[in-house]
């Protein structure tokens, strides 16, 4: 093992080289942050000092909050393990990956990038998402793609209740089954599901699936790194009943 | 927003551990609920025993001196070895009689008191300031026993007081504890208050627990009782219900409130984040989930 003098970060302030020749080693060319020495606010202003290429991996995370926040480089950080609340939330570049579960608001408010999880998220995953994907290989809890504006979310198992309420833009692509109240209020985001919806949310309507769309759920369950048959899948969107749609604005969404 | 943590051990070979476990757990829930905490703990050696009623007070100081205290008993519950102990800033009452007999005893020697505990097997504590010291205070580190639960309180619904700390324990061995809020209590409470209930706090969550043992004293099984809490409670809550042999959880049909779950053949453990699950032994291998809104369910050892 080689501790890290931080020779990308060499320019910043003593502080933060400090803190991460302290908490750092670098191994195969990942840089390692084992969180049972290390400060979640280490990692995070480490991270946040980062440059396009690196790799990090994180260790021990215990289910500790608010890891991997705010990552603005075009970075691969791995965290080995269950994460805590609102993981890789504000994520604008590069690609999280949670070899475990993860808690509460999951990449929420995600701009851009990748976040995968590959057993269970919480409730809210992905909220107000505006861009970017979010892949949850097991099931996502209550609210997943609450408010989402743009984000595409793919889901390996089921979905709680309300989830995509008020869903502005972007996917939802479940492989398993909906919880109760799908797609509430819903405007312009897209839903796809392969299992049973326990009910749809006011202005939650079944739609059909044109060639369109099963061109669209082929390319995210491939971004996704999931096999299963796109026709196989029904598609939810908004009734448009509720709000004021209007076409001059269909380009927005 | 509350904090829970609760333990179930199937593998005795871990009782010994139960109060180190329990208060890694609470540990990592501490910042959930600064204000005041509670515990109870199940089959504690020193604290309980079979065939021995014990009652849980409120407080370390009841008035009286413990050999007034345990004079006062013995004159009234002749041959039932009555004994008195002060742990942290609980005093812990037992005698050989059934529980009824020995809360009529207390309540004659200390009608002051306030009984936050009953039962042969459970002992609960509970007092105001920082959920690790209280934890300390009453030794929980060191304590054996079979089941453990934890509460750390923000409140929202009654003041800041011991008695309204969770657990609440109104029937042999039962405790509940609550993260959320019920919004109907006073409807609630005033009902069950016509059919003879008393109550000793201001508190919602004393409220559920009171309903609780209402509906098992009517013949309910704890599921039951439970699924009936349900359809007759609003608000929001993840709830922990304990009894001597048995845990249980529920969430509300919204499920606002977190809560995880930690299975292994060793133990079940419930804590409202998974932080507080990281520390258990073999939790890598444990089967993790989320309860789901609305269900009950129940482990019985």
């Amino acid at each position: 093992m080689v501790t890290l003098t931080a020779p990308e970060t060499a320019h910043t302030s003593t502080a933060t080289a400090g803190t991460a020749s302290a908490g750092a080693t670098l191994i195969d060319g990942a840089t390692l942050i084992d969180l049972a020495g290390s400060s979640v606010r280490d990692l995070n202003q480490a991270l946040h000092q980062a440059t396009d290429g690196q790799a990090w991996t994180v260790k021990t995370p215990g289910g500790k909050h608010s890891l991997a926040v705010g990552i603005d480089a075009d970075i691969d950080v791995t965290i080995d393990g269950h994460a805590g609340y609102y993981a890789a939330g504000m994520h604008q570049k590069g690609e999280v990956t949670i070899n475990g579960n993860a808690g509460v608001g999951l990449a929420e408010n995600i701009m851009s990038g990748k976040v995968h999880v590959t057993g269970d998220a919480s409730q809210s995953a992905a909220a107000t998402g505006h861009g970017g994907l979010v892949v949850i290989d097991g099931n996502a809890g209550a609210r997943c793609g609450i408010s989402m504006k743009g984000v595409d979310i793919v889901v390996g198992g089921n979905i709680g209740h309300m989830s995509a309420f008020m869903a502005q833009a972007g996917r939802l692509v479940v492989c398993g089954h909906a919880g109760e109240a799908l797609g509430d209020s819903i405007y312009e985001a897209r839903i796809y599901v392969r299992g049973t919806v326990a009910s749809l949310g006011a202005d939650c309507i079944e739609k059909p699936m044109t060639a369109e769309h099963l061109d669209e759920l082929a390319g995210l369950l491939a971004a996704a790194g999931r096999t299963e048959d796109p026709a196989d899948f029904r598609r939810y969107g908004s009734a448009r009943n509720l709000y004021h749609f209007s076409v001059h604005n269909s380009t927005s969404y | 927003m509350c904090g829970i943590a609760a333990l179930q051990l199937r593998n005795p070979s871990l009782h010994p551990q139960m109060g180190s476990l329990l208060s890694s757990m609470l540990c990592q829930i501490v910042d959930r609920g600064p204000d005041s905490a509670g515990l109870a703990v199940y089959d504690t050696p020193g604290l309980v025993s079979e065939g021995t009623a014990t009652l849980s007070l409120l407080g370390k100081d009841q008035g009286l001196p413990v050999t007034d205290i345990t004079a006062a008993l013995a004159a009234l519950l002749p041959s039932a070895a009555a004994a008195v102990k002060v742990v942290g800033d609980t005093t812990l009452v037992s005698a050989a009689v059934g529980t009824g007999l020995l809360v009529k005893a207390v309540s004659e020697t200390l009608p002051q008191a306030t009984i936050i505990g009953r039962g042969e097997h459970v002992a609960v504590m509970k007092s105001v300031g920082h959920p690790m010291e209280i934890a300390a205070e009453h030794g929980l580190e060191a304590m054996s026993g079979s089941q453990g639960l934890s509460h750390t309180r923000m409140a929202t619904e009654s003041a800041v007081t011991a008695g309204g700390s969770h657990p609440f324990s109104v029937a042999d061995d039962l405790c509940l504890v609550h993260n959320g809020s019920f919004s109907n209590h006073a409807t609630i409470r005033r009902n069950l208050v016509r059919d003879g209930v008393v109550f000793d706090s201001d508190n919602d969550t004393e409220v559920g627990a009171r309903y609780i043992a209402s509906r098992l004293q009517q013949g309910d099984d704890l599921e039951t009782a439970l699924t009936n809490l349900g359809k007759v409670f609003d608000g929001f809550y993840t709830l922990v219900v304990t009894t001597a042999d048995s845990m249980a959880v529920v969430r509300d049909p919204i499920a606002c409130k977190p809560a995880i779950i930690a299975e292994t053949d060793d133990y079940v453990a419930m804590a409202s984040e998974y932080r507080a699950l990281a520390a258990l032994p073999g939790i890598e291998t444990a089967r993790i989930f989320e309860p789901e809104p609305g269900k009950v369910y129940t482990w019985s050892l």
